[in-house]
């Protein structure tokens, strides 16, 4: 019994952003106090509208602030045990937490396939383990393979959002931190990708913490979310609990969280 | 007809010197957004060393091996000392720093090995050679070889290699590499350290031609022209744009300098780069931003 309470514990203590306060160019306050816990496994949401500071949370989660000259300037985030605010992302990368920028960010003038590869950089793969990771990925994303020779700025929005979650993918990550999975793609395509994220959720035990502004598409596929507004988070609860709340989608026109 | 043909050939073996030049500045321009000015400087500093080892009885092989371990000694301390405490300053900031470091590499080079003028002899004859009744220089086909070798090792190396591959993601968006775990302080120091081998071959070519002198690093100056008409970005545009700036001059001295009474060499480049920055501002090849439509 109390074995199982431990263990429940440390679940829950996976990933732990206590009270972080984020600030661009020592000036800019853009996370006011955001606290939030996302466990092993677990497939959790960072709701809010534009501006709100889902994008800043998630860098600060995989350490790309520092490359945008922010830092956390208070509160810590624990990652298995680790506290890593300050910690270069390269280095987080290493440790299992992989980062799908908002805008997809692919690099545009190589392959589909480079893009991949790129991001089997970190393990160092032998040629054939590369080729199994390559083929692991097309089978997730059939579209990919059918482009594999294609610039991958060429290639359409919805399959640069697959590429960009299958290059992260090829990092063999622990917690995949996706901005913005929706943005600028078609309500059928959104869908499908969110129903790709849940399935590799379900399947492979890979842990998602997803910032949307499509709070009903993300609902639907998390089991929890967290409700952001001008850098803290307002509310929060279990996805069911929530898509059952009223004043959620007025919140999402830019209204207040009641 | 035999005389443009060898002017044009020898303008073009010429140029791809030029080429060798101005692709130590792509490389390090794609992956760091730096415009070295200390390239001149560093391919200065590879034939300086080279020079100077050979001078202390050193065999070619060996000289060619030692140095090359000091341009990588001296990317990575670049690397640490001047690119890291300076990362995600602007450009200009960066540029201001190589223009310092130019300087200081020059000085170094001169307080360990010397101001005067140097001869290097690579051990190739300059004999002209006909083809049919075109005459060629062997050095100039040479070099022109070397180079093109050098050319294909690096297009093997980004395009094959793991590390080319990252190489080359970096080049496009650091930030989405560094998320991948690129650590883009290694790349840095790889990048740099090709950088200055590349120079070093560039500076053994050139050195070989008119002496290893301190002037040797203002061919940093020749390589800017060749960049605006290549384009910043593309190694293949640093070759073609070298091809271009050599083949013009030559012929612009054979055909155009009579008439003006010559002297054209030195600025015919700079002339040519002009028109492109009117016509084609971002080169013939450099980056568009790939974007569907």
């Amino acid at each position: 019994m109390t074995f199982a309470t431990l263990a429940g514990t440390e679940s829950s203590e996976w990933l732990a952003v206590q009270d972080i306060e984020v600030i661009y160019d020592g000036a800019i306050l853009a996370v006011a106090g955001v606290s939030l816990r996302v466990g092993q496994g677990d497939i959790v949401a960072l709701l809010g509208a534009n501006g709100a500071g889902k994008s800043t949370t998630l860098k600060a989660i995989s350490g790309l602030v520092q490359a945008d000259r922010a830092q956390v300037s208070r509160g810590r985030i624990v990652f298995q045990g680790q506290d890593t605010a300050g910690v270069a992302a390269n280095l987080l990368a290493r440790q299992g937490i992989v980062h799908v920028l908002e805008g997809r960010h692919v690099f545009a003038h190589l392959t589909v396939e480079d893009n991949l590869r790129s991001g089997g950089f970190l393990r160092k793969p032998t040629r054939r383990e590369l080729e199994q990771d390559l083929e692991r990925i097309y089978a997730w994303f059939p579209r990919l393979k059918t482009k594999r020779k294609t610039q991958a700025g060429l290639t359409s929005g919805g399959e640069q959002q697959m590429l960009a979650i299958g290059r992260a993918l090829m990092t063999q990550p622990r917690l995949v931190l996706l901005d913005e999975p929706s943005m600028g793609l078609a309500p059928m395509l959104v869908e499908e990708i969110f129903a790709i994220v849940a399935q590799l959720n379900a399947e492979e035990g890979m842990s998602f913490l997803v910032a949307e502004q499509n709070i009903n598409v993300a609902l639907r596929h998390v089991s929890y979310a967290y409700i952001l507004e001008n850098g803290r988070v307002v509310s929060e609860g279990d996805a069911t609990e929530l898509a059952a709340r009223e004043d959620l989608q007025h919140f999402y026109l830019g209204g207040k969280a009641r | 007809m035999n005389f443009f043909l060898e002017t044009l050939i020898g303008g073009l073996l010429a140029g791809t010197l030029y080429s060798l030049v101005a692709i130590g500045f792509v490389l390090i321009y794609k992956a760091s957004g730096v415009f070295n000015f200390a390239q001149g400087t560093m391919l200065l500093f590879a034939a300086l060393t080279f020079v100077s080892l050979r001078e202390q009885g050193l065999s070619f092989a060996l000289a060619l091996l030692l140095t090359v371990l000091v341009m990588i000694v001296g990317a990575l301390l670049i690397e640490r000392l001047v690119l890291r405490p300076l990362v995600n300053r602007s450009q200009i900031t960066l540029f201001m720093a190589t223009l310092g470091l130019s300087f200081i590499i020059e000085g170094l080079a001169q307080g360990l090995m010397g101001a005067q003028v140097r001869a290097l002899d690579l051990g190739i004859e300059d004999v002209p050679l006909f083809v049919g009744e075109i005459m060629i220089s062997q050095f100039d086909l040479i070099a022109a070889g070397v180079s093109a070798l050098t050319v294909a090792v690096l297009a093997l190396l980004f395009n094959k290699t793991r590390i080319g591959v990252a190489l080359r993601a970096v080049a496009d968006d650091t930030r989405a590499a560094l998320s991948l775990g690129i650590n883009l302080n290694r790349i840095w120091q790889i990048v740099w350290a090709v950088a200055g081998v590349v120079g070093l071959v560039a500076g053994l070519l050139w050195g070989a031609r008119q002496g290893v002198q301190f002037s040797l690093s203002l061919v940093v100056l020749k390589a800017l022209p060749v960049l605006i008409i290549g384009g910043f970005t593309s190694i293949g545009g640093a070759i073609v744009g070298g091809l271009i700036v050599g083949a013009a001059e030559n012929l612009a001295e054979a055909y155009i300098g009579p008439l003006i009474g010559g002297g054209i060499t030195p600025w015919f480049a700079y002339f040519l780069a002009l028109i492109f920055l009117y016509i084609r501002p971002s080169g013939l090849f450099g980056d568009r931003i790939i974007e569907r439509v």
